[in-house]
């Protein structure tokens, strides 16, 4: 549906945002809830390519909203600098820069550590913004007096107050951020950073450099926090403090939760639901300071019936509503086909352990240096131990080009320790792996794969929620772009080549037909 | 120029919060190791004791009462807290385990504001361990000696559970593996509800032994749950004598920068988790795989 009306969903955002100021005060929406939420949504949609795209949850996001709101106020205030939207830029930048610094130490570890991290971090940024830096950041107090923004259009000035004229600024803001965000998750990086979140190792072993991503991703985060920081400043007239604890990073996490994650529009969504419950609970209820007790209730519940938040639900309700009954006729379609395609899949994977360039309508990524000759690939000596157990004891093997080898072995005679040791996704105690006349031995799994070098595994590795042909893009997006490129911007479907790759291959597994279906869909054969 | 008599009190300061640091963490890092869950409602456990502590104190008078009914009040929330919602979510990714959790420890923090207001409370110390001792070399206060000492029986009776009964065995087998103590026949749910009645009963516990020192307020635990994570990181997850090692490292840290300048404690703290996690990535005592 997306794919055939590219703008449908930025045309309905610039529709959803015009008709916001017509229709939200009829349901008692006051003006400045409605710029918070915006605010919030903003915030939240680098959140959203962090936790819900890549799968990384970080609850240390209020550094770079307070990084850069405290930067583009302090421009504004102190250092005496008159234009606000480049004072904003400036603090995107910065915190983007922060979160870039960030990046390198809390993504040393994923996880459970990743998100340990991140809150420990944020806690350090808010002692130094109470503290040390207090001088600079007005500690407790904050930074008053940031002014509103004026747009000078050469015949006439508009001056956003607050209320609905700042609305028109804000909208504004989350119309640009939320349509360069599509473009990010629409581009080979944003289909990459799905790879990421859904199997990491096989993303890297495909040939991805995993680790450049995420950082990528981190600062995309970072630099959304920022622009959101700023906006709050201006928002409210000073920017406060606040923004560093760590309530405001569980705030973001809740609100995306409530909403949806990964749709980009979820915190928008969770925002509107929370501060709207909490203007209704404590004026209409007048529950006071309990209504943060009725939001958490709400939240855990939430959590535990409704696992994909809002948008989710509704999106399950629609699916279950609209595609029941095609499903299950797809279902049998797939019982048909299932048997002779895994036959096919194997064939694929040796003939690029082979090297034989005629069966894909791609330039090989690397051509074999010219003047080269014998053995393709070659190890000598190779020898693992596990503790005291010797899987592999001095292995010497060569493939020559054009050449097909079996290795044959019973259980546990340390046939995939081999394989994973010419792969090098397993280190070698000794010997020497030797690629194309390259020594290989000690590298890593993405930069020999780069190099044209990788194995099919025993259990099936696929990135399971994402389609049959966002499966074989992610791959044949690892051989066109290498290993890191930033073309965040970039249409997949420019690239040339991908998209001949991508359905030469599907044909040869016979899934042309189903290349919109995600693959936990499939049978185990088709996988 | 260093004053070494306030050095010398200072690192008793870091022994102290040290131990107690090690106390919670240890809890947190064996409900994480055998769970496979990263309670964020943990600091919320710690706060949960001091409040169950300081109810039971006010009726009762005795501060060996409220100790007691504290932590086998946050022993049995831990309980059931595990039964009716932790349980539903071992299959699911941990990052639902995360929110869920959370969303646990605001429910707490909020419900104890609702009840008790945002004042904080204050629980005195038993009349015999009020005072300060002479130590010879310098005074202290006669409740913080006390209170080393009490933390450590405590870590002591949590070590003697883990490593020298079967009980313990079991739990250090379901940390290594949950999945294959399951299938040699031991109904490994009923010990991961055990586990997480200990672990939150370690947090309650010292909430309510360090209540006589630092006031309780209903947001208490959330600066004592980064603090947690930095000691967990720094020692290794999944490792006891990793969380008593860090808790010892971050207590001492904490103390001692707090004499030249209190504000530059976190960031020494935090300076201190980078260097291990570029030096030893799992941990002082962590090791590879558990994660």
């Amino acid at each position: 549906m997306l794919k055939q009306r590219p703008f449908l969903v930025e045309t309905l955002t610039a529709i959803g945002l015009i008709l916001a100021p017509i229709l939200l005060p009829y349901l008692d929406f006051a003006p400045n809830t409605v710029n918070r939420i915006l605010v919030w949504g903003l915030f939240g949609i680098g959140f959203d390519i962090l936790f819900g795209y890549t799968g990384l949850l970080s609850f240390g996001q209020s550094a770079f909203y307070g990084t850069g709101g405290m930067v583009a106020a302090y421009l504004l205030t102190r250092a005496g600098f008159p234009y606000v939207t480049p004072a904003i830029v400036a603090g995107t930048v910065a915190a983007a820069v922060t979160g870039y610094l960030v990046g390198l130490i809390a993504l040393r570890r994923t996880g459970i550590y990743f998100a340990m991290i991140t809150v420990a971090i944020a806690e350090v940024f808010f002692y130094l913004e109470f503290n040390p830096l207090s001088e600079w950041t007005g500690g407790e107090n904050g930074l008053p007096g940031v002014p509103t923004p004026t747009l000078n259009l050469g015949f006439t000035t508009i001056h956003f107050t607050t209320g609905w004229s700042l609305y028109q600024y804000l909208a504004g803001c989350y119309f640009v951020g939320i349509v360069v965000a599509l473009r990010i998750v629409r581009s080979p990086v944003g289909t990459i950073l799905r790879a990421i979140r859904e199997n990491p190792l096989r993303a890297a072993a495909v040939g991805h450099n995993i680790h450049a991503y995420k950082l990528t991703a981190f600062v995309i985060a970072a630099a959304y926090a920022g622009f959101a920081g700023g906006l709050l400043g201006v928002l409210q007239g000073f920017m406060p403090y606040e923004a560093f604890v760590f309530d405001t990073s569980g705030q973001l996490v809740m609100q995306t939760a409530i909403g949806g994650a990964g749709t980009l529009f979820g915190p928008l969504v969770g925002a509107t639901v929370w501060l709207f419950l909490q203007d209704f609970l404590q004026a209409a209820l007048h529950l006071g300071a309990a209504w943060k007790l009725v939001l958490g209730l709400v939240f855990v519940l939430l959590v535990c019936f409704l696992r994909h938040g809002i948008i989710g639900g509704i999106k399950d309700l629609y699916d279950l509503l609209a595609r029941g009954p095609a499903k299950k006729a797809e279902l049998r379609d797939a019982a048909a086909v299932s048997g002779m395609a895994a036959a096919d899949e194997q064939k694929v994977a040796e003939r690029e352990i082979a090297q034989e360039p005629a069966a894909i309508p791609l330039p090989a990524h690397n051509p074999v240096p010219s003047g080269f000759s014998g053995p393709i690939l070659q190890a000598t000596g190779l020898t693992k131990h596990y503790g005291g157990v010797v899987a592999n004891s001095d292995i010497d093997f060569s493939v020559n080009p054009g050449e097909l080898r079996g290795i044959i072995g019973p259980n546990g005679a340390g046939k995939t320790t081999f394989f994973k040791m010419l792969t090098c996704e397993v280190p070698p105690t000794s010997g020497k792996i030797v690629f194309e006349g390259r020594d290989i031995t000690g590298m890593s799994v993405t930069d020999v794969c780069q190099l044209g070098l990788t194995k099919s595994y025993q259990i099936n590795q696929l990135f399971n929620r994402l389609t049959v042909g966002e499966n074989l893009t992610i791959a044949a997006l690892a051989e066109l772009r290498g290993k890191f490129k930033l073309d965040l911007f970039k249409n997949p479907r420019h690239i040339p080549g991908l998209m001949e790759q991508v359905e030469h291959t599907l044909e040869l597994v016979n899934l042309a037909d189903r290349i919109d279906t995600p693959v936990s869909d499939l049978a185990y054969g088709e996988k | 120029m260093i004053n070494w008599g306030n050095f010398i009190s200072q690192c008793f300061n870091g022994l102290v919060l040290g131990a107690l640091l090690a106390l919670i963490s240890s809890g947190l890092t064996i409900i994480y190791g055998t769970l496979g869950v990263l309670n964020l409602a943990h600091g919320a456990m710690f706060m949960l004791g001091g409040y169950a502590g300081w109810v039971a104190y006010t009726y009762s008078g005795s501060f060996i009462v409220g100790v007691a009914a504290g932590s086998l009040f946050v022993m049995l929330v831990g309980i059931v807290v595990e039964r009716l919602i932790i349980r539903n979510f071992y299959g699911r990714p941990h990052e639902d385990q995360l929110l869920v959790t959370f969303g646990l420890g605001i429910v707490f923090v909020e419900a104890v504001r609702f009840f008790f207001g945002s004042l904080s409370k204050m629980t005195p110390p038993p009349s015999s361990l009020v005072g300060i001792m002479n130590l010879g070399f310098m005074f202290y206060p006669t409740y913080r000696i006390a209170l080393l000492g009490i933390v450590a029986v405590a870590l002591i009776a949590l070590f003697v559970v883990l490593y020298r009964t079967r009980i313990g065995m079991i739990v250090r087998a379901g940390i290594e593996d949950a999945v294959m103590v399951d299938s040699l026949g031991i109904d490994v749910y009923k010990i991961f509800m055990l586990v997480f009645g200990i672990g939150a009963m370690a947090a309650g516990f010292a909430g309510i032994v360090n209540a006589p020192v630092v006031a309780i307020a209903p947001d208490v635990g959330e600066g004592i749950l980064v603090q947690t994570f930095v000691v967990v990181v720094i020692g290794g997850v999944g490792s006891f004598p990793g969380a008593v090692l860090g808790g010892l490292i971050a207590g001492e840290i904490i103390s001692i920068t707090s004499m030249f300048d209190p504000a530059y404690s976190y960031v020494m703290l935090f300076a201190a988790m980078v260097i291990v996690l570029v030096v030893r990535p799992y941990g002082l005592l962590g090791t590879k795989g558990r994660e």
